[in-house]
Parts: structure tokens; sequence; C-alpha cells
């Protein structure tokens, strides 16, 4: 069975000939990841994307008429790159409207994977709750904070879309690994092979040489082994990378962890078949007794503003310290704003003895907090004194005019847990509809 | 002898907003048993300035390679993080005397 990954991110781009090339032989499976944690709690919680809709729409305009040409199921997981309603409804509109100009019909599959606070509040009633750190517990004002929560669905409600014959699979916030494990699992192959060959293939050409986020992967899977060969003749899956990319992001490199079980890897081989492909063996599939989903929640926290300014003056560099704790106590002292209700901090790059590099950081209860916690911050910097101090005119060059900018909403995560479930489709909400017909 | 000088690949990344991990990749088993002999929690705990419990090594032969994992001091994005990728949090790892 042939399973090709478009790329290591939806949005990211591959080269349109990798993809010719891939279904020029063919394809039982497409699959892309189109999203990811790694930006931050900022795209959960206000629902946008860090991709861009115009490069999602060309990486998804030049798959879908092939997939769907070669029937072969297509998947896309955490979509819009946080996989919240918000975010899913965001591409799924970006599928409908290729479909639109292609003139494409087909069977498309949704997966919302978001949970109330109700949902959350139950679980950790019901000691139900397993924190991924100790450091980060989870507390009922945690959940109530919370802006938007969502659960990372496993393979459960893919295969469940498969089976209903879906052509086109959106799903909101998924593991990476399902997108590819689903349709190998789905059609009777090793679930240990099936996730380790998921895990290498999310990435796209990742685990390639030259390596590239940004190519087209294929996978082949049989019986006992799974193979791996990038679409781009020009790149090769060598062994070594393919064995060092099963590390990549994970805390532990001999075990995957996913929600229907963990993939002991500690027995597997890397065998180089030839110049461009990799033969995997060896992973073991172990069910899990207790079955748990993860979820991701944030909480707004307040509204950013920042400013960027240079330092060029060795004395002023020098009295830096100085400086801040001054500009810090003017601030508090000047202003009738609670120092509750905002956060200022001086993020400082570079320190060679002739440049310094300094970012105003005030974050507030409110944007205009926030602007005036920067703003004072920002010219009481410009002006302030210290001892020796010759270039009295000011003290940090602005490269910009405004000088302050608005960063907007600041949010943090607020829920980074597991929950323990009856099912692992528990928290999915499958819809299937006709598009183009 | 620094770590960074031994290793052929010295990277961090997030595991998750709540961890940092890092990679270390060497030529061949005896640099990373060289290395191994001279890296502790103790020098990695002083380094980052965290608790020695809460750190993890994992010795990954199939590619010589040592994996390093702890909780952020800041999580992933919140106020006071300067890194939201956790890419550039390798330094002090490298910098450790073996």
């Amino acid at each position: 069975m042939k399973i090709v990954s478009l790329c290591g991110l939806l949005g990211y781009g591959y080269s349109e000939e990798s993809l010719n090339k891939a279904f020029s032989e063919k394809v039982d499976y497409v699959g892309v990841d189109a999203g990811s944690t790694d930006p931050g709690p900022y795209y959960l919680g206000s629902g946008k994307s860090f991709t861009d809709r115009g490069a999602v729409k060309r990486d998804l305009s030049l798959a879908m008429p092939k997939a769907l040409e070669q029937k072969a199921p297509f998947i896309i997981g955490t979509a819009g790159g946080a996989g919240s309603k918000k975010h899913t409804d965001w591409l799924v509109d970006i599928v409908k409207e290729i479909a639109k100009e292609q003139n494409l019909s087909f069977k498309l599959g949704i997966i919302y994977s978001d949970v109330d606070k109700t949902y959350v509040m139950e679980k950790l009633k019901a000691g139900k709750i397993v924190p991924m750190s100790e450091t980060f517990p989870l507390s009922e004002e945690a959940i109530e904070e919370s802006e938007t929560i969502v659960s990372q669905v496993g393979i459960a409600p893919i295969l469940s879309l498969l089976e209903q014959k879906a052509d086109i699979i959106v799903a909101g916030r998924a593991c990476d690994t399902a997108i590819y494990a689903a349709p190998c699992i789905y059609e009777g192959y090793d679930p240990g092979l099936s996730f380790h060959m998921a895990k290498i293939m999310e990435c796209g050409a990742m685990c390639a040489e030259p390596v590239a986020a940004a190519d087209v992967m294929q996978g082949y899977m049989e019986k006992d082994y799974f193979e791996l060969r990038p679409a781009n003749p020009t790149r090769k899956c060598s062994a070594e990378r393919a064995a060092a990319h099963t590390m990549y992001e994970q805390t532990n490199p001999y075990m995957i962890y996913e929600p229907d079980g963990a993939i002991d890897l500690k027995n597997s081989k890397f065998e180089q078949i030839d110049e461009r492909t990799v033969r995997i063996t060896g992973a073991v599939f172990n069910e899990a007794a207790e079955k748990t989903l993860k979820l991701e929640g944030v909480k707004k926290v307040g509204y950013r503003t920042i400013c960027i300014g240079g330092i060029y003056d060795p004395l002023t560099i020098a009295h830096f310290d100085y400086i801040e704790k001054t500009v810090k106590d003017f601030v508090k002292n000047n202003t009738n704003i609670k120092s509750d209700d905002y956060m200022l901090s001086f993020r400082t790059y570079g320190g060679s003895e002739s440049s310094l590099g300094v970012l105003i950081d005030a974050v507030g209860k409110t944007q205009e907090i926030a602007d005036t916690i920067c703003s004072l911050a920002r010219s009481r910097i410009l002006h302030c004194d210290y001892d020796g101090r010759k270039s009295s005119a000011g003290n940090m060059a602005f490269p910009f005019s405004p000088s302050d900018i608005h960063v907007g909403e600041v949010y943090e995560f607020s829920v980074f847990h597991l929950a323990k479930v009856d099912s692992l489709s528990e928290t999915a909400v499958i819809k299937i509809e006709e598009v183009g017909k | 002898m620094k770590l960074i000088d031994l290793a052929k690949i010295l990277r961090s990344k997030n595991a998750g907003p709540l961890f940092i991990t890092f990679d270390i990749m060497f030529d061949d088993a005896e640099k990373m048993k060289k290395a191994l002999s001279g890296l502790s929690k103790e020098k990695i705990a002083k380094a980052y300035n965290t608790d020695i419990e809460n750190i993890s090594i994992i010795v990954y032969e199939v590619v010589n390679s040592i994996k390093v994992t702890f909780p952020r001091k800041y999580i992933s994005g919140s106020i006071y993080d300067d890194d939201v990728y956790g890419c550039q949090q390798h330094m002090p790892l490298a910098n450790i005397e073996i």
C-alpha cells in the first residue's frame, strides 16, 4: 500500500514535480498535517491560523484533484493550525472553494474535536486528569479561565470516516500520527509499524537528505515492514536519518505514546534497501489498558504593546541595569494603573560593548493599559539620566515612527493534560457531506 | 573540552509546550561514550538552573545520540518566555565542559 505525505505542514509548500512523481504510480492514501502547538498559544485562542490562507490553498489545490482522480482518500489533520472548530471551518471553506473552482465533487468528512469546560471539569472532579508534567497541574480555575479547549483525537474518528467512504477528511486537533496510521490500520496493517511510519512521515521529507519539511514523502506499507522513499529524485532517505527522525520532538526515542497505546521501538531496525530507500521493521504496539486523550486549552492573559530600540553608546549600555530599574520604578510611581494589572519587561539582544538591542514589552489587562505602560517606559528610557552621561539628548535609537506596536491579545496555555476516556471517540463530532453534487 | 566540540548535531526544540528536549548526535559510539562520561544531570541542572530530579537523559544508541529533556522554565508562549519554539536553548548545554 502506498501513502503519500505532501509535506511537513500544509501551507509550507512542496514541489509540484515531486507531487507528480508521487502520483505517477498508484497512490492509496494522501495525508498532510496542517497544525502544531509550536507557534504557541495565541492561535488556538484567537481562532486564527499561523499558516497563510493563500499558501494553504495552493498546497491543497494541487493535491485534491490528484487524490480524487486516483480515489485515494485525503486526510488533513489539525486543520487551520490549531484545530478548533473555527480553524476547522476555515480549512473546510478553502476545500470547498477549490472544489467549486475546479468543479470537483466528493464526500467530505469533518471531525470537530473541541471540548467544553464542563467536560474537562467533570474529568477533573472524577480524578481522570493526568498531568503531562508535575510542574503543570490542572486547577478548576484554569479550566474556568480557558477560552478554547480542544482534544487531540487519535485514529478512531478517522477510521469511522474511512468506513463511511469519505474522500477528503478534514480533522480538527488530531495526533500527527493519526493522519497516516489510521489508513494503514484501516487496511489491516500492523499497528506498531503503522504508527512508526506515521511518526516519521508526518514531517514530510524532513527525514530525507537534503532535509526538507517542504517536500513530498512516500511510504510503502507491507505486512512485516514499511519503506520510505522521498518523491523528489534529488533527495534520498538514509537509515541513519530515518532513525534520527524517530526521536525528533519526542521525550523518549524508544517509545511513542498514542491515545490507543504505546509503540515500543527498542527492536526497530533501519535498513538501507537502495540509495534512496529505507526499510524499517520491529515496532511493537502495546494497547493501553486505560485510554487517554490529550487536551489543549488556552486562556487570555492580556494585551501586548512593544517598542523596539537600539543603544550604541557604551556608557549607556554599561548603565543599562540602572536604567532598567529606574524606568520600572518610575512607571510604577507615575501611573494610577495597579501593578497587578500590567507586566513590564525589557528584553535585551546582542549586548556587546557597542550595541544593545532593547525590546520594551508591556502586557496589560487592556490594550489601553499596555499602551500607557509602553509609552511611559519608552519616554523614560529615552531621557533617563545616569552617572557621567554625555549623550543627554536621548538614550535609545528608534528605527520606526510610530515607535510603539500593538501585538494584541496575549494567551497562555491553561490546559495541557491527559484525560482518561471511556471511548476514544467521545470528544469527536463527525460530519459527512457531499460537496459539488 | 566542551560538549559542542564532540557533537555532530546539538539542537534544542519543544517537546510539546511544557518540555524542552535536546538531541546531541555524534559521529561514532566512541565520541558518544566520551561525552556521556563527562555529562551529568548535575552539570545540566546547573547550566539551566533547573531541578535535577526533572532531568531525563536517554541514550539512543541506534544513531549514537543522547537525548536530554526537562520541563521548560516558562511554558511556551507564556508572558516571560523568550523562545516560543524552544530552538535556541542549546548553548548552555553546548558549553558544558566534559
